[in-house]
């Protein structure tokens, strides 16, 4: 395997050496664990091992879940019911669950613009990014699958909005809404399959988080400097790295601790919080609440999504260059899903050479734009429609738009970028005080 | 290191207030419940008066569908003794015209059974009165400052606020519709009922609150309390306000119990891999330029 020379595993014991040339599994946890790691990582390098707890966390409560939960459209809400009251500990493993959505939601965000920031997305660490992505999707379709199954009245009527995007798609846009939600409606075939697959999507990212850990393990981790490891030979690849245990075990452990502890003070103290009320009502397909919201993790896309209305000239003039095949409906379908894919495209947009936005002063003001916009996004999209709120959304997700397509390629020719160190030593001499010891 | 963590913390509270919601503006008024904050806590008598006034005013109408008749006992409820649950349950009146009165045919016998702890409340069917069981949890009295919700920090959710507020809302009709509406009541903080014409500019109600379909449901000294507390309208209201906040969240004492004992845990353990790790990366790093 291509990476950073280090030093490999060896078997030593007679068992060890009979099971290492079968299955080679102590030399994978070994590597795994002694792989060398950019020495000066910072704080916002530790979402990753956050983001595992949560799809473990998820998973172990979920699983549990599962063994209380009656997906049928007459059961499910009382089953929930039943959890919280009757199933020992029920209240805290439905309570964790729900948000530990939240959590990751939270850390997949500052993960996301932790490497938007850092140029993590760029050269050699494209795919890194891609599988990155395709995580973010799954477990965008995995909690919304999610929030469907207490069958509550934002549970059904949400289901009903977003399976509705599909139905936009021009010709075969209706058969395939049926098919989604196996009849004409939201009921109990579509309760059943987003149960089925909401216990399946989690295994998927899981087999995906080993690739996207597998990909920069081959790659190396990006670093603060975006200056690569040196790799001519093990001891100056030595000097730009620590190993990975114990090093960055007890830096990420420390950080998810203090994570955690805000966590259950938020699970103990308010859990209902970051939720909504009308869920707490059984679904009712006859009663339409007064206000439809998606939880708060999809308002800046769903911001996007409203942001295009029939009133916009760009949504007339498509719709008059596509013969009326692309209405406003199918515009914002478009813009949404569109606001989510150029992300993946980053890697291919970003034309500078340099990686770090560490050292790019021109990017660095845009980027922090980007941050900011993408919170106006999100609480654009909590707010009741109004003309003053579908202006700063159009705004907004143009800008969303303009950052990827426009002002990334564009940066890279126009920025003059500052020195970057020769080696991630120098940055981290330049830093800290050399070790007494040496 | 510390600059990071400052925007960190800044992205966070930015990306958690920005998660709040802007559902429609209830009203609740602020009363100071025993069960708010990290150390709040059921009063016991308080859940009793509360049951005492849903059994003998609200349970003509309302059901409580979800709540099993036994958890009257539990702790960190309304703790009553086992034998008086048994005798509670056998006493639940239950009408004719209740969703579960079929389940409660005994065919062996030939007769309809009284109701047992193990057997939940009656879904009360009539009068399409919504069931009262989750009703505190199912409406956010704060959601402001500006829809961010972030009040609720503070004060909770409000929702045992705002049903205090529809029980003690109800007011003479205001001045834009001195006639209401045929057969409702008009109250000041009840937001999803009908508003007449006349109170209303560009089709957007210019009044607080609408008209309701219950009637006022509490008066002074409507029932009399064993502990001697006097039965005021304000009193009552408060108290079956408490009570549906238990009936929506039973476990509320112990998951504070749980929350505290977790966050001790971790902060102590955060603690110790601070140490560990400032020791360990202390070899690598050095001092910190100023």
């Amino acid at each position: 395997m291509a990476g950073i020379p280090h030093d490999h595993y060896e078997p030593k014991s007679g068992f060890a050496k009979w099971l290492y040339s079968r299955l080679p599994v102590a030399s994978l946890v070994h590597d795994a664990l002694v792989i060398p790691t950019p020495k000066n990582l910072n704080w916002m390098w530790i979402w990753g091992i956050v983001l595992a707890f949560c799809l473990g966390l998820q998973i172990v409560t979920g699983i549990v879940l599962a063994m209380h939960y009656t997906p049928h459209v007459d059961m499910a809400f009382a089953s929930i019911e039943h959890i919280m009251r009757d199933v020992n500990g029920g209240y805290m493993l439905r309570y964790l669950h729900m948000n530990g959505a939240s959590l990751f939601f939270f850390a997949v965000y500052l993960h996301i613009f932790r490497g938007l920031y850092y140029g993590s997305y760029k050269a050699p660490r494209e795919v890194t990014w891609i599988i990155g992505m395709l995580i973010y999707v799954l477990m965008m379709a995995t909690a919304f699958m999610g929030y469907v199954l207490p069958w509550g009245q934002m549970s059904f009527w949400g289901a009903t909005v977003i399976t509705g995007f599909f139905g936009a798609i021009p010709g075969v846009g209706a058969s395939i809404q049926t098919w989604l939600l196996g009849g004409p409606a939201v009921d109990n075939a579509t309760l059943n399959r987003f149960f089925s697959l909401h216990y399946l999507l989690p295994f998927v990212i899981a087999a995906l988080v080993a690739v996207h850990i597998w990909a920069f393990h081959t790659t190396g981790n990006n670093n603060p400097t975006g200056v690569e490891v040196r790799r001519t030979s093990k001891e100056e690849a030595a000097k730009d790295t620590v190993p990975f245990w114990p090093y960055y075990v007890i830096k990420d452990l420390f950080a998810l601790t203090v994570i955690l502890a805000i966590f259950f003070a938020v699970v103990g103290y308010m859990p209902n919080y970051l939720g909504h009320p009308d869920n707490y009502s059984v679904a009712n397909p006859l009663s339409t609440p007064a206000h439809i919201v998606p939880e708060w993790y999809f308002l800046p896309f769903y911001a996007v999504l409203k942001a295009f209305t029939a009133d916009v000239w760009a949504v007339q003039l498509v719709h008059f260059l596509s013969f009326g095949i692309v209405d406003a409906k199918l515009f914002g379908v478009l813009a949404m899903f569109g606001s989510i894919a150029v992300m993946a495209f980053a890697p291919w947009l970003d034309t500078s050479s340099v990686r770090s936005g560490r050292f790019r002063p021109k990017f660095k003001a845009w980027f922090w734009l980007l941050v900011i916009d993408f919170v106006v996004l999100m609480w654009a999209g909590s707010q009741t429609p109004s003309e003053m709120i579908a202006w700063i959304s159009l705004i907004a997700a143009t800008y969303w738009f303009a950052y990827f397509l426009v002002i990334l390629p564009l940066l890279g020719v126009l920025e003059k970028p500052l020195p970057q160190p020769a080696t991630i030593e120098d940055d981290f001499k330049s830093h800290y005080a050399p070790n007494p010891a040496e | 290191m510390i600059r990071k963590i400052a925007i960190s913390a800044v992205s966070a509270l930015v990306l958690t207030t920005g998660a709040a919601f802007a559902g429609e503006a209830l009203q609740a008024e602020d009363i100071a419940f025993s069960f708010e904050g990290p150390f709040g806590t059921f009063d016991e008598h308080q859940l009793q008066r509360g049951l005492q006034i849903y059994t003998e005013v609200c349970a003509a109408c309302h059901g409580l569908k979800y709540v099993p008749i036994r958890t009257l006992a539990d702790e960190g409820g309304p703790h009553l003794p086992e034998d008086q649950v048994r005798a509670y349950a056998k006493a639940f009146p239950v009408l004719d015209e209740d969703a579960n009165r079929a389940a409660l045919y005994d065919v062996a016998k030939g007769e309809f059974r009284p109701l047992v702890p193990a057997d939940k409340f009656p879904a009360n069917t009539m009068m399409a009165a919504p069931d009262l069981s989750l009703m505190a949890k199912a409406r956010a009295g704060f959601s402001g400052p500006h829809g961010l919700g972030t009040n609720q920090f503070f004060k909770g959710m409000g929702g045992a606020e705002h049903i205090y507020s529809v029980l003690v809302g109800y007011e003479e009709n205001p001045a834009c519709a001195p006639e209401g509406i045929d057969g409702f009541y008009y109250n000041k903080a009840f937001g999803n009922g009908g508003v007449p014409d006349s109170c209303k500019k560009d089709g957007v109600s210019t009044i607080e609150g609408s008209w309701i379909a219950m009637p006022p449901p509490l008066a002074d000294d409507q029932v009399t309390f064993q502990d001697g507390t006097p039965a005021t309208m304000h009193q009552m209201s408060e108290d079956v306000s408490a009570f549906l906040m238990w009936s929506a969240e039973p476990k509320l004492m112990a998951r504070k119990e749980v929350a505290f004992k977790a966050v001790i845990f971790l902060t102590i353990l955060a603690s110790l891999l601070y140490l560990t790790n400032k020791r360990l990366w202390a070899g690598i790093k050095g001092r910190k330029h100023a």
